[in-house]
């Protein structure tokens, strides 16, 4: 019975993790969601800033404070960042071919957005709190 | 790891210059420079929670001439890739491929973001000058 195959398992078994991950539609489908959420969000954040020009500590300090502006604020800081996250990802994985390399920065990246998106976000929070 | 024994396409030096080619590549630039451009934004949030002498390092830095620079380009940046996102975001439900569409959307986001920036700053600058 030379016709048994030597080896038992499906090909599928050994194809399995090596396709698509189906992460794909996924991080194109927030990329988009936050785009959207950021042309509202980043034009308020320039009238917000111009409504700061030449305000003093306590005023600017107070107009971060104010309940919308604040909430308005976190969701700029977490939106933009992730936004940002996953289109540096893009630029990255088109550049950067060594695997290793790619794999660091994108990394690195992501350490610095979530450490950064905390801190701002927390920043916002102690002003709003009066902390 | 890069094969680089492939043919690389695109061959970008026989291809004439095409004004989607120039908002292609800045959508790319722009969305890298505001993705530094966010460190700022979380700067200044860490800052003004801080206290008042933190808050001077900030202002002195986005006062001086170098911080002043990098606001132009940042503002400009964020305008640019809004508006062009947004074009993107029109063009992935499917509209403006017609070729005289997408070379006139093109010029849209170079113009409608240079327009704005330079109201922003006219702001700026008349407020500046009234204060
Ligand atoms: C602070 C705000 C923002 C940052 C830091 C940012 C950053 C980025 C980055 C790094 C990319 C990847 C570029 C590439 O792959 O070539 C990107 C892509 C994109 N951005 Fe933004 N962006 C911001 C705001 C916006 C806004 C307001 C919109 C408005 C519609 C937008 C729409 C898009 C779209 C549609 C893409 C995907 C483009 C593509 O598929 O090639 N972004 N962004």
């Amino acid at each position: 019975m030379s016709a048994y195959p030597k080896e038992y398992r499906n090909p599928l078994k050994k194809a399995r993790g090596l396709g698509s991950a189906q992460h794909g539609v996924s991080h194109w489908w927030v990329q988009r969601v936050t785009a959207i959420a950021l042309v509202g969000l980043g034009i308020w954040l320039v009238t917000l800033v111009l409504r700061m020009l030449h305000a003093d500590y306590a005023t600017a300090r107070a107009l971060v404070a104010r309940p919308w502006n604040a909430v308005l604020l976190i969701a700029f800081v977490v939106t933009a960042f992730w936004h940002a996250v996953l289109g540096l990802q893009v630029v990255i994985e088109d550049y950067v071919h060594t695997r290793w390399k790619e794999a660091t920065l994108l990394m690195a990246i992501k350490f610095i957005a979530v450490l950064a998106t905390l801190a701002g976000v927390l920043a916002v929070l102690r002003i709003a709190l009066g902390a | 790891m890069a094969d680089t024994r492939r043919p690389l396409s695109p061959h970008l030096s026989v291809y004439k210059w095409q004004v989607q080619m120039v908002t292609s590549i800045l959508h790319r630039a722009t969305g890298i420079a505001l993705s530094v451009g966010l460190l700022l934004v979380a700067w200044a949030l860490i800052a003004l929670a801080g206290g008042e002498e933190r808050f001077k390092h900030f202002t002195a830095f986005v006062g001086s001439p170098v911080g002043i620079i990098l606001l132009i380009g940042w503002s400009w940046s964020l305008f640019y890739h809004l508006c062009n996102g947004i074009r993107h975001l029109v063009q992935d439900g499917g509209y403006g491929y017609e070729i005289v569409q997408f070379v006139r959307s093109s010029w849209a986001s170079i113009i409608v973001s240079l327009l704005l920036t330079a109201a922003v700053w006219a702001y700026v600058l008349t407020l500046g000058a009234a204060a």
